[in-house]
């Protein structure tokens, strides 16, 4: 769909694209109303709100426990830290306490959460780069796997619903245990294999370095997290910040990016799955026996005495952050949440002027978005 | 040198291609439906209704109390409690479900209604092979179709269901110690 500008004189060489909603790259529905000048960006507009599910004035109208699987299908590729930021929440307003093991559980969880999006979001960026096929496939053969853990452990592959106020959902055996440690014993080598295959690879390099920069102060003032912020150089991960759940027990280091170009943004993955391997090894090594559920704890009828909370993690995108306002009844009174892909895709313009058309695809998918959790 | 990396990557390739013709963890393509995985003991999909014994209407564990029909996020359950009673495994008269809807194509596999069921009378089912022409009858189970026996159950979650059984046997064997006093001291 193309129609020239009108209004000023020699505006009729430019050229107005919508990108989207059904673009293939745009990974959802999402929109981009792209202004250029031959095929240079001038201007970009992103458009959303296509995917907006009502998602929290449902969880307002639903009782504590029935909005859980709601959180499944924010980040829809994450189920598990989105059930973890909720149940943090909660657990703040009703002062609920989480045993060991439902701690250990939760990390090693989330980890493989980051593993499997990660290798997700590496694969889809090269498959929006061109590298058709190959990478994205071998990304999912693994990102399989851990789909595979998930489901043995809470019966579901992607909408996992396993976290519950006070702890987690079942308990997982000595055999998942093992078989995640086999996982994450074979993992580095797939890593190595696509690292082998796309890292030096003289197209990657040419079409990524240089390309969507962000620079450190724009990526502060705009509220960037997650990977995208690292990959930027600011040191800023809330496992580190927060220590939440039980992280100040594992040694792991946060990669940092020095140019923050769409490559280093692709790099901090990389080297984020190394760490979390980390994180996974000594956590699998760690874990205690014990009760799975705080004793206070009750499934259903929760009514928290009324106030506020805000807890937030770490996702694979970002911060996100849930913030409860309780008036006592069972079901809360205002329920927000702070989602990293949104919050991220508001310096895609910056990232995009200048730099020409088949970049924007390439930027937008290191952003790493998911449009279940940019329209809610 | 220029496309080194891209020769690389290119014997990376070639590596997997020919290394899944001689291993098996390389060949990851499943040929379904010919071929098809096993699936796990806890994978699930939608909630069937469990019922003891041959009979469908006397068997039915499920007690018409209503608490998955108001817990359930995306509110599929329907449920009309019924006038009269019958007695449930342990004798007790209880009520029973006059209708129990399940509206598939609502429901959202989250296994809400099986946490919360206090009577062990609603669990998960695997069956995923359910597409149908029909959008709107074809997609509302009624207490009918919904209703399948314990066996199922022992079937599809072998571990889960033999906790649910020795539970129930307990219980069982308290209420019937309750009925008869014990003989003379």
């Amino acid at each position: 769909m193309t129609q020239s500008a009108p209004t000023e004189a020699g505006q009729d060489e430019l050229m107005e694209i919508s990108m989207g909603p059904q673009h293939p790259s745009t990974h959802g529905v999402f929109r981009m109303d792209v202004r250029l000048d031959g095929e240079r960006v001038l201007r970009l507009k992103p458009v959303f709100g296509y995917l907006h599910r009502n998602h929290e004035k449902i969880a307002e109208g639903a009782s504590y426990l029935a909005a859980i699987p709601y959180t499944d299908r924010l980040d829809y590729l994450c189920s598990m830290t989105n059930n973890w930021g909720y149940a943090l929440a909660v657990e703040k307003l009703a002062g609920l306490t989480v045993p060991e093991r439902a701690e250990y559980i939760r990390v090693i969880v989330a980890e493989l959460t980051r593993l499997q999006n990660h290798a997700g979001m590496a694969g889809f960026l090269l498959q929006d780069m061109g590298a058709s096929g190959t990478p994205l496939m071998y990304a999912f053969r693994e990102r399989e796997k851990v789909l595979d853990l998930f489901e043995s452990l809470s019966g579901a592959r992607m909408m996992c619903n396993y976290m519950r106020f006070g702890g987690v959902r079942v308990d997982c055996s000595a055999e998942w245990l093992s078989q995640t440690a086999k996982l994450v014993g074979t993992f580095g080598g797939f890593l190595d294999e696509f690292e082998k295959l796309l890292t030096g690879n003289e197209i990657l390099m040419a079409r990524t370095q240089g390309v969507g920069v962000l620079p450190r102060e724009l990526a502060i003032n705009a509220g960037i997290t997650g990977p995208g912020l690292r990959a930027s150089g600011v040191n800023y991960d809330l496992r580190k910040v927060d220590r939440y759940g039980v992280y100040d027990r594992f040694a792991f280091r946060v990669p940092l990016g020095e140019h923050g170009d769409v490559f280093d943004r692709y790099m901090m993955r990389v080297l984020e799955m190394r760490e979390s391997l980390k994180i996974l090894e000594q956590a699998l090594r760690d874990i205690p026996g014990g009760p799975i559920m705080d004793p206070k704890a009750r499934l259903r009828g929760l009514r928290p005495k009324a106030g506020e909370a805000y807890a937030r993690v770490e996702s694979p995108k970002g911060e996100l952050g849930f913030y409860l306002i309780s008036d006592g009844s069972t079901n809360p009174y205002r329920y927000r949440v702070r989602p990293p892909s949104l919050i991220n895709l508001t310096v895609l313009e910056d990232m995009c002027l200048g730099h020409n058309i088949a970049d924007v695809v390439v930027i937008l998918g290191s952003i790493d978005i998911v449009m279940g959790e940019v329209d809610r | 040198m220029l496309g080194v990396g891209i020769v690389k990557g290119l014997a990376e390739t070639a590596r997997n291609f020919f290394g899944s013709f001689v291993d098996k963890e390389r060949l990851v393509t499943v040929q379904f439906p010919e071929e098809r995985l096993p699936v796990s003991e806890s994978a699930r999909n939608f909630p069937f209704l469990i019922y003891d014994g041959d009979d469908k209407e006397q068997g039915l564990r499920c007690v018409a109390c209503q608490i998955c029909e108001k817990e359930c996020p995306p509110r599929c359950i329907t449920i009309e409690k019924s006038k009269d009673k019958k007695p449930d495994f342990v004798g007790k008269q209880q009520f029973y479900p006059a209708v129990f809807d399940i509206d598939v194509s609502v429901c959202m596999s989250c296994q809400i209604c099986v946490e919360v069921c206090p009577f062990d009378a609603i669990r998960m089912d695997n069956a995923f092979e359910l597409s149908t022409t029909d959008r709107f009858a074809a997609l509302l189970w009624s207490k009918d179709k919904l209703s399948l026996p314990n066996e199922h159950y022992l079937a599809i979650h072998p571990t889960e269901a033999a906790e649910v059984e020795a539970r129930r046997a307990e219980e069982k064997a308290q209420a019937e110690a309750k009925k008869q006093p014990p003989v003379a001291k």
